[in-house]
């Protein structure tokens, strides 16, 4: 499939949001508090209608007559573009928690920089999505640091979940020649310097949680370019089923 | 001992500017910055808020219902502090 560059970029923001979305949705009815399961559910929301947005551009930048849920809901593993870190499953709260403040750490400031780059439809719906990426910063900063500075058993799993985590959080960073080209024409911009960013949001997080730092070692990569880990098949046949069943079914 | 009951708090909402503080209801949360971004979470959902307070429901101070009679029947016969008796002009509007 020949595919442009916008259309890749704008795909994997999408996919990025939607399987990120998805797993949150999967914690409804399941997290610890009522409260709480509000909280994820509002933040799964936020990603789902980021998720929307981008699926839409793209389906105009295709131009092939595909919708939005043909790209959502009819696409295999191979052909989803999102990182690794996405898709990783809920494990327990401390890391459901601590996947939504690594990503979200890095997607505040990558959509606030979005937000003034020269893809105006890019720039619109980043401008929209910053504020919601904010929130969920603030609000998974807060529990990783209660976590992490609380009991024995809850500092213990939110260290696990930063120690399991951290090897996807490279991915984030990275970008192909593809990209790279839309990049220097001013019409996106380049995540890797965001990396300064993004660990000046996280180090005192992760200093005030009394957790330590992995190490950046090796980096696991691939999810950007189809190469997906085991998890993402299963979570498409849950989010899949209905469309897959009964093709073409509206409410 | 650590106390394992997560302590309850009242959520108070303003939903325009000009308006007064309403109670809406309580969450749970361990500490007042949880209890403020639950109160959020649960409460603002459909854009009900520009301004929310939270306050912890212990530290409210309530009347007692057994004292309702003495309380507040002796209001019930002052119909005189009732500012019906009074024509307001047109003019004034809203009151």
């Amino acid at each position: 499939m020949a595919e442009t560059p916008l259309f890749a970029l704008t795909l994997r923001l999408a996919d990025n949001a939607l399987i990120l979305g998805h797993r949150l949705s999967e914690w409804c009815g399941h997290a610890p508090m009522l409260e709480e399961d509000l909280a994820l559910a509002n933040m799964g929301l936020d990603l789902v209608g980021q998720a929307r947005s981008f699926y839409d551009y793209a389906t105009k930048l295709e131009g092939k007559g595909r919708d939005e849920d043909a790209l959502a809901y009819r696409r295999d593993a191979i052909d989803f573009r999102n990182v690794l870190l996405v898709e990783q499953p809920n494990g327990d709260f401390a890391a459901t928690i601590v996947r939504q403040l690594l990503y979200a750490a890095f997607a505040e400031p990558y959509f606030a920089a979005l937000s003034r780059a020269k893809d105006e439809m890019l720039a619109a719906i980043a401008a929209k999505a910053v504020k919601e990426m904010a929130y969920h910063v603030r609000h998974t900063a807060e529990w990783t640091i209660r976590l992490g500075d609380g009991t024995e058993e809850s500092h213990q799993r939110a260290q696990s979940a930063l120690d399991d985590l951290w090897p996807f959080t490279g991915e984030l960073f990275e970008t192909d020649d593809a990209e790279r080209g839309l990049i220097a024409d001013g019409v996106t911009v380049d995540p890797a310097p965001l990396r300064a960013v993004w660990n000046r949001t996280l180090d005192p997080i992760i200093a005030e949680a009394t957790l330590a730092r992995p190490a950046d070692g090796w980096m696991q990569s691939g999810g950007r370019a189809g190469r997906h880990s085991e998890h993402l098949g299963h979570l498409l046949a849950d989010l899949q089923f209905l469309q897959r069943a009964y093709p073409g079914a509206t409410w | 001992m650590t106390d394992k009951n997560t302590p309850l708090w009242e959520v108070f909402i303003r939903t325009r500017n000009g308006m007064a503080h309403r109670h809406v209801g309580s969450v749970h949360a361990a500490d007042a910055t949880m209890a403020l971004q639950n109160a959020r979470d649960v409460y603002t959902r459909r854009g009900e808020g520009l301004s929310v307070w939270v306050v912890r429901s212990s530290e409210i101070t309530a009347s007692d219902p057994s004292e309702k009679g003495m309380m507040f029947e002796p209001a019930d016969s002052k119909i005189y502090r009732h500012p019906t008796f009074y024509d307001v002009p047109d003019d004034v509007g809203h009151m």
